[in-house]
């Protein structure tokens, strides 16, 4: 078991030196950059303007649709990745019941290029 | 084993943070961000269990596919959150009878599971030892399982066409692009030279 741990060792190090990274960032900039703020400063000028609504509105429900088949097919993928791990082992039957499953959202998926699920217009 | 014992309670000490500021954020867009630290956390906790597929999988489809959904819904979508949290009162009761039904169903799991510790290592397919995790689900997954398997291609093919039976409006009037039709425009059909005399217009060619 630890073992399995020790493997994991060289992420945590990633990990550590990303926030240590990221914190060492903001901290620099909030305790050595000059900060003499005025109202004129603050202010929303010329590359801007102040903001006159809020960011939810009325929103194409397409959006979401690309969203759903897109996480459908990664749960897809998710499936052929143990199958391509023990791919030696698991004979003819297992390659077959992959295509089989495979075949099914084939099916989908020409239905979703057929209905024009994919085009933008 | 003290290393792991340090490394779990970490990660279900920030789990309970995250998901308790999951409820308590005030930001809809903020709840949403502590949702995504909560389950990065719960891969931790799969990874120390030895359910590295698992973990991984969390992290892919839940961080990187449902999640993304879930923020994108929320930072869109036309609801004003802050009149949804004044009714908190009149959701409550339901609210706390689902709670309450899952404490109860969390105590009658953990009761299954530590009265067949025995039966366990009897199980119809017992994790080997010595197999990397993805390897050892996909040993037993694609056949003896299959009726499973093929169960959850046929549960997405049924997500998939719902999702665009629900929300696919074809709008008319609006020009879409059509590659064949695109491609195979010849140049005769797509312009014409004219030769135009000074001070006439091109009424009778341009129709």
């Amino acid at each position: 078991m630890n073992d399995l741990l020790r493997e994991y060792l060289p992420i945590v190090v990633f990990l550590a030196l990303a926030v240590g990274l990221g914190l060492a960032f903001i901290l620099a900039a909030v305790f050595l950059a000059p900060s003499r703020p005025d109202a004129e400063k603050l202010s929303a000028y010329e590359c801007g303007f102040n903001a006159f609504d809020d960011a939810r509105m009325k929103f194409d429900v397409r959006f979401y649709l690309v969203a759903i088949l897109f996480i459908i097919f990664d749960l897809e993928a998710a499936f052929l990745f143990p199958w391509a791990a023990s791919f030696g082992f698991i004979g003819s039957f297992g390659f077959w019941s992959m295509m089989v499953f495979l075949a099914v959202l084939t099916i989908g998926f020409v239905y979703e290029w057929r209905k024009g699920a994919l085009e933008w217009e | 084993m003290a290393l792991q014992a340090v490394a779990f309670y970490l990660f279900a000490l920030v789990a309970v943070v995250a998901a308790l500021l999951v409820v308590f954020a005030r930001n809809p867009v903020h709840s949403v961000l502590w949702l995504i630290l909560t389950f990065f956390s719960a891969a931790g906790l799969f990874v120390l269990m030895g359910a590295e597929f698992l973990a991984m999988l969390l992290v892919i489809v839940y961080v990187g596919a449902v999640m993304v959904l879930f923020l994108f819904v929320v930072m869109m979508l036309d609801v004003d959150f802050a009149a949804l949290r004044g009714r908190v009162a009149e959701y409550f009761p339901l609210g706390a009878l689902i709670g309450v039904i899952l404490l109860v169903q969390f105590v009658m799991g953990f009761g299954a599971w530590s009265e067949g510790v025995a039966q366990r290592a009897a199980a119809a397919t017992p994790t080997p030892a010595d197999l990397p995790n993805a390897h050892a689900i996909g040993m037993v997954l694609y056949t003896q399982y299959v009726y499973a398997f093929q169960a959850a291609g046929l549960v997405l093919l049924v997500a998939m066409i719902g999702a665009i039976a629900l929300t696919l409006r074809h709008r008319e009037g609006i020009k879409r692009q059509d590659p064949l039709a695109q491609i195979h425009r010849t140049r005769e059909e797509a312009m014409e030279l004219v030769d135009a005399k000074p001070g006439e217009g091109l009424q009778e060619t341009r129709s």
